[in-house]
């Protein structure tokens, strides 16, 4: 682990900020930018699923991303961790910057920059082995192998996933016996005991019910005090109530092909995409017009 | 969405859709039934079929090898085929010790390709060529195998090539697709999620591949791995050309002929003696022994491996 920048500025100033409402919301950041991205495209073969996202994403932020099926909120959530780099046919142009370093630049390490940058997916993934040795998986890898260190940083990361004190008594017993909840919740401590810098979440709550989804969020607020998190969302509630930040993405039909591409179509301050979106199609999607 | 819904009276237009909830068509009863009869019929005579040779080989075995007992297990064969008595130790000893030797080389092999097929390779043009050079193999009738190995391996050796090690190649060739296949199927049931976990958390593809995929596939890795030594431990046909035919005792995979089981049956049932065909009969009822001590004991361990993975 090299560099960890954990800036713990105030949140940002609540108020609506016009300026912030523009595409790229870069106007008055309260705090430290943390990733750059900089006319972001994938393609999965000869298909473009999404195309010139530039976006900024601030330290200490919950930045959302919402939009219509096949929009490539995913995908381009998938780019900050190099997840896409697992499907072959996977292809990212432009850049991404962390702390001024690409991510996709020739030297760096996807492994590498995954332990900074932890992904918490859409159905929960426990591995099939017990809970504590699902949480010590990662710091293993990252060779820590004193038993009493790896006791304490599995206790601290259930504790700050909200799920130690559910499991303490039973932490040798297998993570597959725990609810769909408690395993997201295993999932995130799974990732925080890396000690990542950001988390990536991808609809981390579509397959819980509304109790476990609001434990997840209320976590969420808790953490984001350490992490940044990116959260991909199908519900535009979830989004209004949990992030700082919300990009609005959606899809384009190439009158050609007749195939869908992603586009980022407004980036700004939660309350103001939600309140005054400056775009047409942002404004019918958050008012439940379209997608 | 004006629809009034009156639920103080029963509505009478619901009452011949109830009825039709009880009605199951005579068509549709009479089809289960034949089914259900064919299905228990199919149960009976497979199960029939396997009591009838068990039976069999039990009635026809079981007097050679108790007799005298335990001589049957330690005694090598009788040097004459007209001779009356038991000893089987060298056929037991040759089948252990040939089918010990391939497994070591065809299922770490076995594996190791699947692994590379499922995980590395893909849908990429080499891997699919592995692929089908693979089911190839399988097809490839166990003679030829023999045959494969005899021209190759021993006749370049001569008299010191007939051997148990030489058998084990032949045998090894007849594991090895068995084993990368029913090895790839097993990991490409793993769910990618899990991949994805690991790799999220900063694992190199192999580190999870070794730490998450093959734990999780290790049950069906080794029921895949059993029938590939089960069937490899019935075969006669690799070993006719290859291991020689020795009536003693070796356990020396590497130096001088040896013999097996199979061998035995195959040579004794010739034999127009009762006494070898007797001895036949005794070591197809060892045979099957040993293969049912083995696939019990084995499933038993990969039982305990999938209590430990998944409960």
């Amino acid at each position: 682990m090299t560099e960890k920048v954990h800036t713990m500025h105030e949140p940002a100033d609540e108020s609506v900020d016009s300026a912030a409402r523009s595409t790229g919301g870069v106007a008055a950041p309260a705090n430290k930018l943390i990733f750059s991205v900089n006319d972001l495209s994938v393609d999965y073969g000869a298909f473009t699923a999404v195309r010139d996202v530039t976006l900024g994403i601030y330290a200490n932020d919950i930045t959302a991303f919402i939009g219509p099926s096949g929009c490539g909120k995913s995908t381009v959530l998938r780019c900050f961790n190099r997840m896409n780099d697992t499907i072959k046919s996977a292809k990212v142009h432009g850049s991404i910057l962390y702390h001024d370093i690409d991510l996709y630049g020739p030297t760096i390490s996807a492994t590498q920059v995954r332990r900074h940058i932890g992904m918490v997916f859409q159905k929960p993934n426990p591995f099939p082995k017990s809970i504590y040795d699902n949480v010590a998986y990662g710091p293993r890898l990252a060779g820590l192998k004193n038993k009493s260190e790896l006791d304490e940083l599995v206790e601290t990361s259930l504790r700050g996933a909200a799920l130690w004190d559910e499991v303490k008594d039973r932490l040798k017993s297998s993570a597959l016996g725990l609810s769909g909840g408690q395993q997201q919740r295993l999932c995130i401590g799974r990732a925080l005991a890396v000690k990542p810098d950001v988390i990536l979440m991808d609809e981390p709550c579509s397959a819980l019910d509304p109790i476990a989804t609001a434990r997840i969020e209320d976590l969420m607020q808790e953490i984001k005090q350490q992490y940044t998190i990116i959260i991909v969302t199908h519900n535009m509630q979830q989004a209004a109530r949990v992030s700082d930040r919300t990009a609005f993405f959606t899809t384009e039909v190439n009158s050609e092909s007749d195939r869908r591409t992603g586009v980022l179509v407004e980036y700004g301050r939660t309350d103001s995409i939600f309140s005054q979106p400056v775009d047409d199609r942002t404004e019918q999607y958050v008012t439940g017009r379209f997608g | 969405m004006t629809a009034v819904i009156d639920n103080t009276s029963p509505a009478p237009a619901m009452v011949p859709l109830l009825s039709d909830l009880s009605s199951v068509s005579g068509r549709r009863r009479n089809k289960n039934m034949v089914m259900t009869v064919l299905m228990g019929v199919s149960v009976v005579v497979v199960g029939f079929v396997l009591l009838l040779v068990l039976i069999t080989v039990v009635r026809k075995g079981w007097s050679i090898v108790v007799s005298e007992f335990p001589k049957w297990f330690t005694k090598d064969i009788q040097l004459s085929p007209r001779r009356a008595g038991p000893g089987m130790k060298a056929a037991i000893v040759g089948t252990i010790v040939a089918t010990a030797t391939a497994t070591v080389i065809a299922v770490p092999l076995g594996i190791a390709g699947a692994i590379y097929l499922n995980e590395y390779g893909k849908r990429s043009a080499f891997a699919r060529t592995l692929r089908f050079l693979t089911n190839v193999m399988a097809g490839v009738p166990s003679i030829v195998m023999g045959l494969f190995i005899y021209v190759f391996w021993v006749v370049p050796r001569g008299v010191d090539g007939l051997n148990a090690f030489s058998g084990a190649l032949a045998l090894a060739c007849l594991m090895l697709p068995i084993v990368v296949r029913s090895t790839e199927e097993m990991l490409r049931l793993v769910p990618q999620n899990l991949r994805d976990a690991s790799l999220a958390l900063g694992a190199t593809a192999s580190r999870t591949t070794l730490t998450v995929v093959i734990p999780k596939a290790a049950p069906g890795i080794i029921s895949g791995s059993l029938l590939a030594i089960a069937r490899a431990a019935g075969e006669t046909a690799p070993l006719i050309f290859t291991v020689g035919a020795a009536k003693a005792t070796n356990w020396n995979p590497f130096s001088g002929t040896n013999t097996s089981l199979s061998l035995q049956i195959y040579a004794n049932a010739k034999e127009s003696f009762p006494t070898a065909q007797e001895r036949a009969w005794g070591a197809a009822l060892t045979l099957i022994a040993l293969a049912f001590l083995f696939t019990f004991g084995a499933r038993a361990l990969s039982g305990r491996l999938s209590r430990t993975t998944e409960s």
